[in-house]
This record gives C-alpha cells, sequence and structure tokens, in this order.
C-alpha cells in the first residue's frame, strides 16, 4: 500500500501543509518542514519555485520570489524531499509544479528523480487532462501518483475523464479563483464534494482560500477526506522571515488551530458565534 | 493536427479552473465565426471606425535606393495608430456577444491598453487594464490615453512590475470572475483559442495585402516582411500567403546581439517550452524558468511566441531572423527621412531587415513590409536615447 493510501485509509480527515521549497531558503526549508510534521501535518505539499506561477495568489507568488532568490532550483528541491523522507519516512510527500519544470527536464528523468528522492505524488497544476499524455506514463512507470485537480467550474464530462486518470487522491478547488485566504468559503462546497464523490473512490481533499478552522470545520462536515492550506501558512513564513523560531512557533500554533477544526464540534454554531463575536 | 495545435505547438496549459472559460470562449468563437450578423458588424467597425482597408503604400524614394519596389503595408494608419485594433475589436465584440459585461487586458508599452481601451469605449464595455507598476511610470502618456478612454488602469506590483506579472494578474483577475468577464488577449500567444482567435482578426492584414498587390502589381509579392514579438501583426499577414510561392519572413529582436544574451529572440534562440498556456519557443534556463529579456521596443520585449510561428519556423514556411537594437534605430531614422513616415521601433526592426534583404532582390522584385504601428510613442525615447540628437 502507498503512504497516501495509508494515510487516507485511517478514514480521519487529515491535515494537508504547502510550503514552497526554499522558503525562506533551502536550509530554512528542511526547518520549515520539520516544524509542520511536528505541528501535525498529515502531508506535505512541496511546490517546485516557478517564476510564473499563475494559479496562486499573491502570498505563495512571494514566496515563488523568495525561493528563486535564494537559488532554489529542482536538484535542491529533490535534495529536500529526500532530506524530508528521511526525517519522516512514513509520511507522504506530494510535489506541486508547473509543467514546464517538467518538459524542461524531461517527463521521464523528472519522474524518476521525484521518486528516487521519496516523492509520493506529483500535481501539475497547470497540466488538464488533456494535455496530461506524455507524464501519464512516466508517472506510472515509477509508482508516483498524479494528483487530479477538479475546479467548481469543471463540467461532469470533464470530471469523468480528469478522475479516470487520477490516483492517490483528487484536490478538489473550493473556488473560482487562485489560491489565497479569503473571510468565508463558498458556499458550494458540500455539492462539490458528493458529485465527485460519486464518481470516484479516491479520498477527497479541498484546497484554495481554506484558511481558518471554522473552514476546517466547513470541509469536513461537507464529507472531504481532508483539507489542504497553503497562504495562511506561507504568510507565516514570510511575517516571521526574521525569525525561525518565531516562525516555527507560529506555523506550530497555527497547524494546531486549524487541525481542531478536523474533529466534530460538540458546541452548536449558535454558541460559537456569540463566542467570537465576543 | 489536434484542434488547438500548430504541429505540435499550442494547447491549453492552463490551471483547471480555467478550463471551462477557454471551451466556452471556443464555443462561442466557432458560432460567431459562422454567424452573419457578427460578421456585417464586425466589417462595419473596420471600416467606418477603425478606418480599413489601410493603405499599401509603394514607396518611391526607398525603391529607388534600395533597387527593388518595396511596399509598406500602413496598418499605422489605422485608428490607434496600430494594428492592435483588428483584434480588440473583433474581440470585444465576440465579448457583447457571449454577453459578458467587463473587459481586462493587460499592457506592456501599452499599446494594447490604448486598442482594448477604444474597443471597450466604442462597444460601451467597461474596461480595466493590468499594467507594470515600472510600465505605467515608463509610459505615463499611455496611461493617461487609456484613463482619457475611460480604462481603469491596475498597476501591478508584484514580481518585476512589468508585463509578465500584469499578464499573471491579469489570468487571476479571469479565474475569479469568468462569468462577466473576457479576458481579452492582446497576441497571437496563449492558451487555445486565443492564438486562433487573434491569428483570425489580424488575418485582414495578409488579405487586404494580397488583393491589393494584385490590384497594383498584378501578381503576388517576392518577400513579405513582418516584426514578431508575440506574432500578431506577422501572422495576420503572412497567414493569406502561406500557400503562395512568397517568401515570408519574420523580424524578432535582436536587443544587443544573440550573443549578449539581452534579446528577444525566442524563435532564433529559444528552446521549446511551456509559458503562459501554450508550447512554443521559449527564452529560458536550463531550469524551465523564463528569462528576462530585452528590446528597444517594448512591443517585442517578451521571452515568449506565438505557437504558429514555431510551427512554420520548424517547417521552414517562414524564415525568422532577429535585428538588433540599432540597425532597428537606424532603420528608424532611415524611414522617416526618405519616406516622411516615423514606424514605430517594433515596425522599425521590419523595415531594418527590408534593408537587407533588398540586396537579394532585383529591380523588377517586390519586398512588402507590415508597417505595424506608428512611431509616435517611441520618439521621446529615442530622443533620449541620443541625447535629442535626431
Amino acid at each position: 500500500m502507498s503512504r497516501i493510501d495509508a494515510l487516507f485509509a485511517r478514514k480521519s480527515p487529515v491535515f494537508i501543509g504547502f510550503t514552497v521549497a526554499g522558503d525562506p531558503g533551502i536550509e530554512a526549508s528542511l526547518r520549515v518542514a520539520k516544524a509542520m510534521i511536528d505541528a501535525g501535518a498529515d502531508l506535505l505539499e512541496i511546490a517546485v519555485p516557478y517564476a510564473d506561477p499563475v494559479a496562486d495568489g499573491p502570498v505563495i507568488e512571494r514566496a515563488h520570489v523568495r525561493a528563486l532568490r535564494a537559488g532554489t532550483t529542482p536538484d535542491d528541491v529533490f535534495a529536500l524531499v529526500r532530506r524530508i523522507r528521511g526525517y519522516a519516512p512514513a509520511l507522504p510527500l506530494v510535489l506541486f509544479t508547473y509543467h514546464n519544470i517538467i518538459h524542461r527536464r524531461g517527463p521521464d528523468r523528472f519522474f524518476s528523480e521525484a521518486a528516487a528522492a521519496g516523492a509520493d505524488g506529483v500535481l501539475i497544476v497547470d497540466l488538464p487532462s488533456e494535455e496530461s499524455g506524455e507524464v501519464a506514463p512516466c508517472a506510472a512507470r515509477y509508482g508516483i501518483d498524479r494528483i487530479a485537480l477538479i475546479a467548481p467550474t469543471t463540467s461532469p464530462e470533464r470530471q469523468h475523464a480528469i478522475l479516470s486518470g487520477a490516483s492517490g487522491f483528487v484536490y478538489l478547488i473550493s473556488l473560482e479563483g487562485v489560491t489565497g485566504e479569503r473571510d468565508r468559503l463558498p458556499p458550494g462546497i458540500a455539492g462539490l464534494v458528493g458529485a465527485v464523490r460519486e464518481k470516484t473512490g479516491l479520498p477527497l481533499a479541498v484546497g484554495f482560500g481554506v484558511s481558518r478552522p471554522e473552514h476546517v470545520r466547513t470541509v469536513v462536515a461537507a464529507g472531504a477526506d481532508g483539507v489542504i492550506v497553503g497562504s495562511a501558512l506561507v504568510r507565516l513564513i514570510e511575517e516571521h522571515a526574521g525569525d525561525e523560531a518565531a516562525m516555527h512557533a507560529a506555523l506550530r500554533a497555527a497547524i494546531a488551530a486549524l487541525r481542531r477544526g478536523l474533529v466534530p464540534d460538540p458546541e452548536p454554531d449558535m454558541l460559537r458565534r456569540e463566542r467570537v463575536e465576543e | 493536427m489536434k484542434p488547438g495545435r500548430y504541429g505540435i505547438y499550442g494547447g491549453r496549459y492552463v490551471p483547471e479552473t480555467l478550463m471551462s472559460a477557454l471551451i466556452e470562449l471556443e464555443e462561442t468563437y466557432e458560432r460567431v465565426r459562422e454567424d452573419p450578423e457578427f460578421s456585417s458588424r464586425l466589417s462595419w467597425y473596420l471600416r467606418e471606425y477603425a478606418g480599413r482597408e489601410t493603405p499599401l503604400t509603394y514607396c518611391a524614394n526607398l525603391s529607388r535606393d534600395l533597387g527593388c519596389r518595396v511596399y509598406l503595408k500602413r496598418e499605422d494608419l489605422l485608428h490607434g495608430g496600430a494594428h492592435k485594433l483588428n483584434n480588440t475589436l473583433g474581440q470585444a465584440l465576440m465579448a457583447k456577444f457571449m454577453g459578458k459585461r467587463r473587459l481586462i487586458a493587460e499592457t506592456g508599452a501599452g499599446q494594447h491598453g490604448v486598442a482594448t481601451a477604444i474597443a471597450g469605449a466604442a462597444l460601451g464595455l467597461p474596461v480595466e487594464v493590468y499594467m507594470g507598476e515600472v510600465d505605467t511610470r515608463r509610459q505615463a502618456l499611455n496611461v493617461f490615453r487609456m484613463e482619457l478612454l475611460g480604462a481603469r488602469v491596475v498597476p501591478v506590483v508584484s514580481g518585476t512590475r512589468t508585463l509578465k506579472d500584469a499578464i499573471n494578474a491579469a489570468m487571476r483577475d479571469w479565474v475569479a470572475n469568468l462569468g462577466d468577464t473576457h479576458y481579452l488577449l492582446g497576441s497571437c500567444v496563449g492558451p487555445h483559442p486565443f492564438p486562433r482567435i487573434v491569428r483570425d482578426f489580424q488575418s485582414v492584414i495578409g488579405e487586404e495585402t494580397r488583393r491589393q498587390i494584385l490590384e497594383r502589381e498584378g501578381r503576388l509579392p517576392d518577400t513579405v516582411v513582418a516584426c514578431v514579438g508575440g506574432g500578431s501583426n506577422a501572422i495576420g499577414i503572412f497567414y493569406p500567403f502561406v500557400n503562395d510561392d512568397v517568401a515570408l519572413v519574420g523580424v524578432e529582436a535582436g536587443g544587443e546581439g544573440l550573443d549578449s544574451g539581452r534579446h528577444g529572440a525566442s524563435l532564433s534562440a529559444g528552446s521549446v517550452g511551456v509559458f503562459q498556456g501554450a508550447l512554443s519557443y521559449l527564452l529560458q534556463d536550463g531550469d524551465g524558468q523564463a528569462l528576462e529579456t530585452h528590446s528597444v521596443a517594448a512591443g517585442l520585449d517578451h521571452p515568449s511566441v506565438g505557437p504558429e510561428h514555431a510551427m512554420l519556423k520548424d517547417s521552414g514556411r517562414v524564415r525568422y531572423e532577429a535585428v538588433t537594437d540599432a540597425e532597428a534605430l537606424h532603420a528608424f531614422r532611415r524611414l522617416s527621412r526618405t519616406e516622411g513616415i516615423i514606424p514605430a521601433l517594433e515596425s522599425a526592426h521590419a523595415v531594418a531587415y527590408a534593408l537587407r534583404a533588398a540586396d537579394d532582390l532585383d529591380k523588377d522584385g517586390i519586398l512588402v513590409v507590415n508597417l505595424s504601428g506608428r512611431g509616435d510613442k517611441d520618439v521621446a525615447d529615442v530622443a533620449n536615447l541620443h541625447g535629442g540628437v535626431a
């Protein structure tokens, strides 16, 4: 059983943390990953820094810029993955990348290096299923899951096509827009989770905009198997760039708080809202 | 060939959220291009509003100097001063047919932003234009023009604060507002169906040129030359000649020379890669990151090129050459003096190549240069480059 399958087989909702490799620096990035794992991240999504991250909002875009300024290359990312793998042998690791990184390296070489480093999955944010003919056999050859993305705007026919090539888990995009924190999540999540659930047996994780414990609670209540949090964590790295101890403390506190959203809330909604307003 | 592909090039390399919008755009485009009402309204705008057809001017002085027959296709005389309006009118009208209520665009030097603002004003659609903060300062006059035309200019402060970042910001806006917004892309780049839509709207240039030269000379030209940044004016004039026995030459920004690393010649010196939604030639490093580019002509200062040009290069049907900043500046002055026509610095690259190519033609040889825009926008920059000395 793959590490991703083993994680979701636990049957309790999982917390997926996102970080850009090399942000704020290559060595510091390893310490960030360790802090996130120690704080309770069940799976890490590790972005390969890219100069034109069109799917990302400003917070994550700035993280790509910081990582590139620190000189981070795909070689460094594979080395980082190898070291994280050494630290957390059972933790699933997913590489998040834009397609030109793979195209430039050659898909076969990219996937063979990803597998050798210990990555379990690859998520290619700008490669729709229609264009994935070249990478699919390479991912399969090296036993790497290709994480599929489904958006609220994806038609039912496309959902079928996307899911037929997917493995590992499915990344459901919660909203129309790029990554980034939002005050509230759009109301359609439960419908999206339900619609995709009917079409696949793969676990479903929701990302984009998920940044507060109450969002996590909403996503879990919608029936998702996991949540993905990126910008809210990346912002803490940016805010505490000059003080690693404070950065790690902030990440630990944020992940602990977000994780509390994973378990069902014993308090009725009304009571909670009143307490927040106090 | 698969739809949306030019040989191996083109395609749609975009986040999943954008796919529905691209599919909607493709379907709408297939519908409107067959719609007689759309065609007749677009023809009206092109003729009565934009000033088509544009002249094909015989250059007596330059022809005498060069020893062949030189014509200029005068897109500089189109309303707004450049070929850009062919595409922005077409797409703005299409947006109206799609029921979109808002146009967004991105612009580097400001020409596409101005052309979008013109089309939006003419068709009653509000326009927002993303522009790198650095470019808003460099092109303050064009910012004022856009605002005068009723557009809102949004300065982009991320990344290098230039065109590349403005494109990212426009994409983000589009992804978040697909229901009511059309992203009016300015060149034959980006994901399918944009390269095809832009090529079709710009093909009016080549169709007119072909008809005009047959009327004037009774035969097709020997050579057609156009500058290539993203490549929209070039594909517009080339496309109707692709199946003819006519030499087609695309001229890229050689900047300070291809060996200097400071240029914008993606076809001459780039490699195959994915950039902003399409597979094409790209100036990139060994890891696949797009490189910084340079050209004296802001409109050619871009790391990639339309995918159809990539195919035409590989097949050998079009030859792509690079012209340096210095050669372009020389041509800028020479055309101004010999013909009384100040070309855009982008178009001056095509003129510069024509000065070279004329050596290969005899006195009856016919050379057509696409003068994609006028040079008023560049006059102050050129004056500054040379301390005010023309």
